[in-house]
């Protein structure tokens, strides 16, 4: 099936999504890597909010390279997804906190991320990795950018206005579907296999 | 007379803008037939999308992934080339220019002081050099920039001797498994044996940069990187690892002698990006670009 969302993403719409589903999403996304997940965490454990509310909106495992036009405003040169995985150790967490609707990234994620997604009502969507250019097409306008000073350019929140952003295949949903673990389950069969095999 | 480290640091960042913005003719092939050839829509998709991204960093010369890498030159000094030491300053000067000009993301960061902003480290080490001596007047760089996914993914393995090639071979396999959909496949992997434990992980990257399907010299090498090749494919991890399509492209291995008591395994992966570019600087200034 394939989705065409608009942020902030109603959570009764995220549970109509499964496993393996195309979704395009529309609205706005942030990026955040390793340094932004911590900091932002940092902040709410301090009781403080940071500059970005997350709820139903996209947030996007992303580094990308900006660059000034001579107006001065920022310009998206590429923005392809970074690697999930790392996010792993505080995503359930953020999740809990935040309530972002969509996950954005590459690679997949683990067990703790399905479990936050199915009772926070949370989805992942898998964007071609390394596709930086198809992802920048998609970004109409940079509407915002914090903490750049800070973390530079590829950790800092750098907030996109986007359409039709995707195709992203669901490789989590709200319902503990996980489409990268039922693959890594299939290469350890498959390589416990070969290893027998092997001369 | 041409002022030849201003030749070499504008070559270079010639180099580094090709590499970021335009994938070999090989690895780009390879892509193109792994779409015709994937069955599946999940992987089908996938290949689509990453070769129509690879036709829009062609057609308007962008950086074709936003993980650019971290830099490292492979240079090779002829004995009567003139510079020495200055073709490290020169390209360290590409690097920054660069990382400006096409533009390269940032990618260097000190552990103490943050990103550099520049792609050079602080402490020196940062681009990193692979320099050999050779005879003749010439300079070769290849410019290779290697992103942080899919070095997350390398591998070393002191296999105990005794296992020999079927230990090696287990190793290949433990690691691209581990890899599984996590460094964007379809992989390139690069493999290199013997040495110490530095030399191997060092000969692994090296071996990426051989032309794909141009196996080693040494037959007994070549059948075992074939042997791999196929193996490799059984993993069934697909592209992105989706479980659709080719898993790895090709495998290249290269060997050093081993200390008796060692048998070390370097396991370098590259994700489908895989990114390099080279030319040759005669002592005159002339540049000779590599086929690309």
């Amino acid at each position: 099936m394939e989705f065409h969302l608009t942020t902030p993403i109603p959570p009764e719409k995220l549970k109509e999504i499964k496993i393996g589903d195309i979704v395009y999403v529309t609205g706005t996304i942030v990026t955040a890597r390793d340094e932004a997940h911590l900091k932002a965490l940092e902040l709410h454990k301090e009781g403080k909010n940071p500059p970005v509310d997350f709820e139903g909106i996209g947030l996007f495992h992303c580094g990308p390279v900006m660059k000034k036009n001579e107006a001065g405003e920022w310009i998206v040169v590429a923005a392809g997804p970074t690697t999930s995985a790392r996010m792993e150790i505080f995503q359930d967490e953020f999740i809990k906190v935040f309530h972002p609707g969509i996950i954005i990234g590459k690679g997949g994620m683990g067990e703790r991320t399905t479990k936050a997604c199915r009772e926070e009502t949370c989805i992942y969507g898998y964007f071609t990795g390394g596709a930086a250019l198809l992802a920048a097409d998609r970004i109409k306008k940079v509407k915002d950018v914090f903490w750049f000073e800070e973390l530079g350019m590829p950790e800092c929140l750098w907030v996109y206005e986007v359409e039709d952003f995707g195709p992203l295949t669901i490789t989590i949903d709200t319902h503990g579907g996980n489409l990268t673990e039922e693959s890594k389950k299939n290469i350890q069969a498959n390589k416990e296999k070969i290893l027998e095999e092997l001369k | 007379m041409k002022d030849i480290a201003q030749v070499i640091e504008e070559t270079a960042v010639h180099l580094l803008k090709i590499a970021a913005t335009k994938l070999p003719s090989d690895i780009k092939e390879s892509l193109l037939k792994g779409e015709k050839e994937t069955e599946g829509s999940l992987g089908k998709s996938q290949l689509q999308a990453i070769n129509e991204n690879v036709n829009l960093a062609e057609t308007y010369s962008k950086p074709m992934c936003q993980d650019t890498g971290l830099v490292s030159f492979f240079v090779k000094i002829g004995d009567e080339f003139s510079l020495k030491s200055e073709v490290k300053t020169a390209l360290i000067k590409a690097t920054k220019k660069a990382t400006q000009d096409v533009p390269l993301r940032p990618n260097a960061v000190d552990m103490f002081e943050g990103n550099t902003k520049n792609n050079v480290g602080i402490r020196d080490y940062v681009p990193w050099f692979y320099f050999d001596l050779i005879e003749g007047d010439k300079l070769e760089i290849i410019a290779m920039p290697k992103g942080g996914g899919s070095s997350n993914v390398g591998m070393l393995k002191m296999v105990p001797p005794g296992k020999g090639i079927k230990g090696v071979k287990e190793f290949v396999v433990e690691a691209v498994a581990a890899a599984g959909p996590l460094a964007c496949p379809p992989y390139t992997v690069g493999v290199g044996i013997g040495g110490g434990e530095d030399m191997c992980m060092n000969l692994a990257k090296k071996a990426l940069l051989r032309p794909l399907y141009q196996y080693h010299e040494d037959q007994k090498i070549a059948e075992l990187e074939k042997e791999l090749l196929e193996i490799l494919n059984k993993l069934e991890i697909g592209a992105m690892g989706l479980g659709e399509g080719p898993s790895v492209i090709d495998v290249h291995m290269e060997f050093a002698a081993r200390h008796p008591a060692s048998l070390p395994v370097g396991v370098v992966i590259s994700c489908w990006a895989l990114r390099h570019a080279g030319a040759t600087i005669d002592k005159e200034g002339n540049v000779e670009w590599h086929p690309h």
